[in-house]
């Protein structure tokens, strides 16, 4: 890419300071996607395995897990991975739609970015209430 | 594209880029499947649990899942180590690491699903 479009590389603006920028919808979207795949990466697919190993184990190995999931900080925890799981699932099936050529332009972007956030959240508070 | 393609075996990453998008289909269909059996059942008691994955085709089904799910993992870790990562062997070793659990977890799947219970 460089070689082909020199030009492009000059003075581009360069403001990295976290602590001020402020990311459009589309852009808070993108980065939580990245935080929430590693999230399930580091702790999701370890937990998911031990939680359905001792799901189908026994019966009392399932009624043991549902006991420790009727803690309050456990259910959070859950709904938390609820959440990640679900934000990376919507906006997975965005990015797959943009890949498609589908809402390129920036007010369908926009559009698609609300409608994301609004549906992950809107499940994760139906999933949550019933898990609570 | 790339235009100046170097002769030393260099992936441009399309295929994983690929990879990346047909796994992500893959677990997307599995997550409806069990959310429909779920409610449809209304609910997992653990005689439903337990029988759903006593089919040989659910079984099957959940293992393609997973091994969708660690590919992209691998992808979508690479990618982040990549993009943050700078010096090659703090990279090299945490590709090793994440690739070493990714197969540990492919292992521990199989015993779930297939193993003695």
């Amino acid at each position: 890419m460089a070689v082909a479009e020199p030009r492009a590389m000059k003075r581009r603006p360069v403001y990295l300071n976290l602590a001020q920028i402020r990311l459009p919808l589309p852009g808070l979207l993108s980065i939580l996607h990245r935080i929430s795949g590693a999230a399930l990466f580091l702790a999701g697919i370890p937990l998911l395995l031990a939680g359905v190993a001792a799901s189908l184990a026994s019966p009392e190995s399932y009624a043991q897990l549902k006991s420790w999931l009727s803690n309050p900080l456990a259910k959070l925890v859950l709904i938390g991975f609820v959440w990640a799981y679900l934000h990376h699932f919507c906006a997975g099936i965005r990015y797959l739609f943009l890949d498609l050529d589908t809402g390129m332009d920036l007010p369908s972007a926009r559009r698609s970015s609300v409608i994301v956030f609004a549906v992950s959240l809107a499940l994760t508070l139906i999933i949550g209430a019933r898990l609570w | 594209m790339v235009k100046l393609r170097q002769t030393v075996g260099a992936h441009y990453g399309l295929k994983d880029w690929l990879i990346q998008r047909l796994t992500a289909v893959v677990m997307v269909v599995y997550t409806l499947l069990l959310l429909g059996v779920a409610l449809w059942n209304g609910g997992m008691q653990y005689a439903t649990w337990r029988g759903l994955f006593d089919h040989a085709l659910f079984k099957l089904a959940s293992f393609l899942f997973m091994v969708s799910l660690l590919y992209h993992a691998w992808i979508g870790m690479r990618d982040i180590y990549m993009d943050y990562l700078k010096h090659v062997a703090v990279r090299l070793t945490l590709e090793t690491i994440t690739v070493l659990v990714l197969i540990a977890y492919l292992g521990w799947t199989c015993q779930i699903l297939w193993g003695r219970t």
